[in-house]
């Protein structure tokens, strides 16, 4: 009942200037039911390149640490069924697998993320309150449980065109970390307000809701309309709303 | 020796980056200490991440009969008595306060009706105790504390790997680690270093834990010379998943059985009732009829007055029974038993279990809400750790601390679901305060010792440069289906004879791996340097298990089938490092516990009159 498949995976390193110097490489093993893109690339290290670099933990889709590019898309290896990419690949043909591409290569599977890292620091934490006897209702929680959800895989952010076109790391702080903002924003406790940051610093407005993050999301959250849409319109109302600017003016609004 | 290195000095040096070192460095730079936190992962994947069901809490809001003392009784019940009563006091003091911090932190739990943190039933617990956040409990807990700890000031040194702690004086004053993505190598200087490494279970072929569980902080803290205790319990979480192959071992949380799940064999006869042991035979329903009662009251939100269903035991005891029916020919089709919750609404199991059907899913294409599980055990947590002072945290090597999984003492023989999250919030702040406080009285660092420096680089490099050698993937799976075999849930003297003599051929076949490759983000040399802690890990395990003639919690003897009172029940395993660099097991026991807290416990489990 097994049987072959062969990957061809992506080796190499980046050159000085960091471009991606490598080639892409085929491998056979055999196949057990039931296995996920994540068991071949460990079949392949254990039978013919223990050297070849890819991350991973929990393999059960809780940590975000095996993204990679399977068939051209953004996904999270652990949770890739070999049944389904099978199905999706033409027949005599090997299964690709590469790198994300919107970030810095380390080594062949392996991206350098540390970008994430250094902008998440300079988002303002939560300001709650002091005393311990806050109470909130399920129904409010539920609305920031969503985004707690996220397993900061990057896939949302490999994906979107404004970082994987565009590379506007500078400028934008991408579907992560507004799913993040959005959180805070939204938080039962928080009591502080980033929109000005949201708009000027992270980039808002050069989102375009064309959906790609929210469609590879594997925590499943819906990126685009409940956290960046409702940003985008609590920037509108904070900025450029004039009748929320004339209730500000005359004591209405805060 | 020529090879570069960079030095790095740090009041506090925490290795591992869960829930205890991320608790222990939001409290050490609370207190003023420069922080380093060193973690094998990137921050945030840790083991942590993992964890679903809830953090055990005697808050009260569900059920108001709860309290710390219950919780202190169900931890040392749960603990077959072999837990370190002062910690598990404090546990059961501490950790309502430290879920309420999490929430001031920004962590949003589920809610009761009445807008407070809810509470989930679990086995073991009298009352329902466990705040979680539907079944992503430690996805929660990582998050909450990675956010509030980038914001203090801590140093994160991501993918490194430590490989050495140093002495100067009898005191750790360092560490080695070498960094994993660009192979670099670095000594990092500490006035005192907290161990946080979380656990061990990659030891066995069937686990729930990743590839960093393979006991490197266990390792560390006994080749420095660190008193090791209870290693033979290692706890065998009885729902893991079972099929397909490649998903086997990855954990089905404990809340699908808080829930209401039900667990049946192969006839369709729900096994539990039969395997309900003396010590609970008063707290748990007897009948179907009145376990569905109790389920009943869960579901609607009312507490219950019925006794609960025997699927909610300890973790050690369905562990055995799911071990026992299949060994009588009632197995399931893949060899493990159904676990059933698909009677509930789906929407209710959907909200509640919201991984396990996503899990399900995804991996073995099984709708939980339509169709029951296929459950069996698999090797979770090592109750067994580094020995620790129970109010400092701090080990047997001064200048050394150890909380989480990688230390030892509050969960005695068997660890209560639930009890790992609030350990690591309850003792990680803990070492984290006092480490820093020792710090604080430090005033210059202490010596590295070059020879021992250029040893442990020259250890640290060698694998790159064998060749010809096995690919070590080869020999980890054989370690682990050895200890599976030899070393797992049920164990036998002749048996574990043989693994510690198997464990010596190991030595041989770890230090002839060749993985081949450069030192630029390389597995296969990453895995040759695991072997050697997982060997010694191995034979900590099996060494203790051997000695210990009596079944109790998560250490099972088929020659010694069940528990024996006078001697073994009062007294815990001891390894430490002989003069000569040997193994040595020794046994002692925790301080009587005072009067006032005996009378928590249930009278009748102390064998006090044997």
């Amino acid at each position: 009942m097994s049987e072959d498949v062969t990957f061809r995976v992506f080796r190499g390193e980046p050159d000085e200037e960091g471009v991606p110097n490598g080639e892409m490489v085929d491998y056979t093993v055999e196949m057990d039911e039931g296995m996920v893109v994540l068991d071949v690339i460990h079949r392949i290290q254990a039978e013919h390149a223990p050297d070849m670099s890819c991350r991973w933990n929990c393999k059960a889709g809780k940590c975000g640490s095996c993204s990679a590019e399977v068939n051209g898309k953004s996904r999270l290896m652990c949770m890739t069924r070999m049944e389904d990419i099978l199905e999706e690949t033409p027949e005599n043909t090997p299964v690709v697998v590469k790198p994300m591409q919107a970030f810095p290569l380390t080594k062949d599977l392996v991206t350098d993320v540390q970008w994430a890292y250094d902008l998440n620091k300079t988002i303002p934490p939560l300001k709650g309150p002091e005393e311990m006897d806050w109470k909130f209702d399920q129904v409010e929680a539920d609305r920031v449980q969503e985004f707690r959800s996220c397993i900061e895989c990057m896939l949302c952010v490999n994906t979107c065109h404004v970082m994987r076109e565009h590379q506007l790391f500078d400028e934008f702080a991408g579907p992560r970390f507004f799913v993040r903002l959005a959180n805070l924003e939204m938080h039962p406790m928080d009591e502080d307000n980033r929109l000005e940051m949201i708009k000027d610093d992270f980039g808002l407005g050069y989102c375009n809701i064309t959906r790609c993050c929210t469609e590879v999301c594997p925590a499943g959250i819906n990126i685009t309309d409940n956290a960046i849409i409702p940003l985008k319109e609590r920037v509108v109302t904070e900025y450029y709303d004039p009748i929320a600017m004339i209730a500000k003016k005359v004591g209405l609004r805060k | 020796m020529t090879e570069d290195y960079t030095t790095h000095e740090y009041d506090v040096v925490i290795i591992g980056a869960g829930g205890a070192g991320l608790r222990a460095a939001i409290e050490a730079t609370r207190q003023g200490a420069s922080v380093a936190v060193i973690c094998k992962s990137m921050l945030g994947k840790a083991h942590t991440v993992m964890a679903e069901g809830g953090a055990a809490a005697a808050l009260a809001n569900k059920d108001p009969r709860d309290s710390w003392e219950t919780h202190f009784r169900d931890t040392m019940k749960g603990g077959k008595y072999l837990g370190d009563w002062r910690m598990a006091e404090i546990h059961a003091k501490e950790s309502p306060d430290r879920i309420r911090e999490l929430e001031q932190w920004g962590a949003i739990f589920d809610r009761t009706p009445e807008g407070l943190t809810n509470q989930r039933n679990f086995g073991g617990h009298t009352y329902p105790r466990l705040a979680h956040i539907g079944d992503a409990t430690g996805l929660e807990l990582i998050r909450t504390l990675q956010e509030r700890g980038i914001h203090t000031g801590m140093e994160v040194f991501m993918e490194y790997t430590v490989r050495h702690l140093f002495k100067s004086d009898g005191r750790v004053s360092g560490c080695f680690a070498y960094n994993r993505v660009d192979g670099s190598l670095h000594v990092f200087k500490a006035k005192a270093t907290v161990l946080a490494t979380g656990g061990i279970t990659r030891c066995w072929a069937v686990c729930s834990g990743s590839w960093e569980y393979t006991g490197e902080g266990h390792a560390l803290a006994y080749w420095a010379g660190a008193e090791m205790g209870d290693m033979e319990f290692v706890q065998f979480h009885p729902t893991g998943m079972i099929w397909p192959p490649s998903v086997r071992g990855i954990l089905v949380t404990e809340g699908v059985r808080g829930e209401g799940g039900m667990l049946t064999n192969s006839e369709g006869k729900r096994f539990m009732f039969d395997y309900v042991p003396e010590m609970y035979r008063d707290e748990f329903a007897d009948t179907e009829a009145e376990a569905m009662e109790w389920v009943d009251s869960i579901v609607a939100d009312e507490t219950p007055t019925a006794r609960r269903p025997p699927e909610l035991l300890t973790r050690d005891v369905v562990a055995k029974a799911i071990n026992s029916e299949r060994e009588a020919g009632r197995a399931s089709e893949h060899g493990g038993a159904y676990l059933n919750i698909s009677w509930r609404p789906e929407e209710q199991v959907k909200k509640k279990l919201p991984g396990m059907y996503h899990q399900f899913k995804e991996l073995a294409a099984v709708d939980i809400t339509k169709e029951p599980m296929e459950v069996g055990p698999t090797a979770h947590y090592v109750m067994g750790g580094v020995k620790v002072d129970p109010i400092t945290q701090e080990s047997t090597i001064p200048g050394l601390y150890a909380a989480g999984e990688a230390a030892t003492g509050l969960h005695g023989a068997n660890r209560l679901g639930g009890n790992s999250l609030s350990d690591l919030i309850t003792f990680g702040k803990r070492a984290g305060q006092y480490a820093a406080e020792a710090a604080e009285g430090i005033d210059v660092f202490g010596d590295i010792d070059d020879d021992e420096l250029n040893r442990v680089i020259a250890e640290t490099l060698a694998p790159l440069s064998r060749e010809g050698g096995e690919n070590p993937a080869k020999v980890v799976e054989d370690l682990r289906d050895m200890m599976q075999e030899k070393v797992g849930i049920i164990r036998q003297g002749h048996q574990l004879k043989e693994a510690l003599d198997e464990l010596e051929s190991y030595r041989e076949r770890e230090a002839s791996t060749s993985p081949g490759g450069t030192r630029i983000y390389n597995p296969g040399w990453h895995q040759a340097l695991e072997i050697g802690a997982m060997i010694d890990i191995s034979q900590m395990c099996a060494l203790a298990a051997l000695a210990r003639e009596e079944s109790r919690g998560g250490h099972t003897r088929l020659d010694f089938p069940t528990p024996e009172h006078s001697h073994w029940g009062k007294i815990n395993s001891v390894i430490t490092m002989g003069t000569s660099g040997e193994m040595e097991l020794n046994h002692v026991t925790y301080p009587p516990i005072p009067d006032h807290l005996k009378q928590l416990l249930d009278a009748d489990d102390l064998h006090e009159e044997e």
